[in-house]
């Protein structure tokens, strides 16, 4: 038993490693290889929305793998390549969107509706405790 | 009194912001190109294979760019409310065969007509790439100082033609003169 878990444990660490690589790139360096590995997995394939470059399997992901390779393999940086990306495509095409005015709801908006939360939470908690106080102290009265 | 209203207007507020949220389509990327100057077309006609075709081509003049393939469905349906347009006005459009063969992009005009000036040929995409072409059909209206001005994601139709496209060309072209 324990085998077969370790069979198929090791089996799913294959499957990984396919998925994510679709073609078959050389680089001369580590370095770009890893630009490039990080470019894919970042940048979202705007067909298919909810995959990035390395994982979908449509005609403009694939194009879309060929320019970036052909960028990092041109020694261009990952911030250049992520501009180039961006100027055509606009930030939808980034998985993480930039900090900027439009997009501050975004980054602030959890953090606003948390602190609401807590407040009322606690303002809830105060009542029921004041609540139960006076309920304590009429009972002491009487 | 007002607190036991708070609820209620937290839920409309709620209802408000995902109703406008869910309306929107996620499909429609804004274009960070409008406004801005085109990218370069520099390339072979569909035709004449010797000949370019380069948005210099088009200086002065408010002209479209229509995106299309012959593998795409979409297109099919728009390429009749194409060949009414250019039958009705005189706006150079320009088609761009994205990812496509010369013979099957052929075939399909001589079957459906051909309302294009000129056919820009993109078999490798790279000029879709540089224009953020992701959903063919696409349509984009360029104006007299090579500025991209509006882009349709999608198949145009009669409304779309009539409300936006006709009068934004018409108000670039008094603008010019």
């Amino acid at each position: 038993m324990k085998a077969l878990f370790l069979l198929c444990f090791c089996l799913t660490l294959f499957a990984q490693a396919a998925f994510s690589s679709i073609e078959s790139h050389s680089f001369d360096s580590a370095e770009k290889e890893k630009i490039y590995l990080e470019l894919v997995d970042e940048l979202r394939c705007l067909v298919c929305q909810n995959q990035n470059l390395a994982a979908s399997n449509s005609g403009l992901a694939k194009d879309l793998r060929r320019q970036a390779f052909q960028m990092v393999s041109a020694g261009q940086t990952k911030e250049q390549i992520t501009q180039y990306m961006t100027e055509r495509y606009g930030d939808f095409v980034l998985y993480e969107p930039p900090f900027k005015k439009v997009t501050l709801v975004l980054w602030i908006g959890p953090f606003v509706i948390f602190i609401i939360a807590a407040w009322a939470l606690f303002s809830s908690i105060k009542n029921s405790q004041k609540l139960l106080n006076s309920k304590k102290s009429t009972e002491e009265d009487t | 009194m007002l607190k036991r209203f708070i609820p209620l207007l937290i839920f409309i507020g709620l209802v408000a912001f995902l109703a406008i949220g869910l309306s929107l389509d996620p499909k429609k990327v804004p274009s960070p190109l409008i406004n801005k100057p085109a990218p370069a077309l520099n390339l072979p006609q569909l035709f004449n294979e010797s000949e370019l075709v380069t948005n210099s081509d088009m200086l002065g003049e408010v002209w479209l760019l229509n995106v299309w393939a012959s593998w795409c469905a979409a297109c099919r349906a728009e390429h009749q409310v194409l060949n009414a347009f250019s039958n009705n006005h005189h706006v150079p459009l320009i088609g761009l065969n994205y990812k496509d063969s010369r013979a099957n992009a052929k075939q399909w005009l001589s079957d459906l007509g051909n309302p294009y000036q000129k056919i820009a040929f993109d078999m490798d995409g790279i000029a879709g790439i540089n224009w953020g072409v992701y959903g063919v059909p696409e349509t984009f209206v360029i104006d007299q100082q090579g500025v991209i001005r509006y882009k349709q994601i999608g198949p145009l139709n009669d409304e779309i033609l009539e409300k936006t496209i006709i009068p934004l060309i018409n108000k670039l072209q008094k603008a010019a003169s």
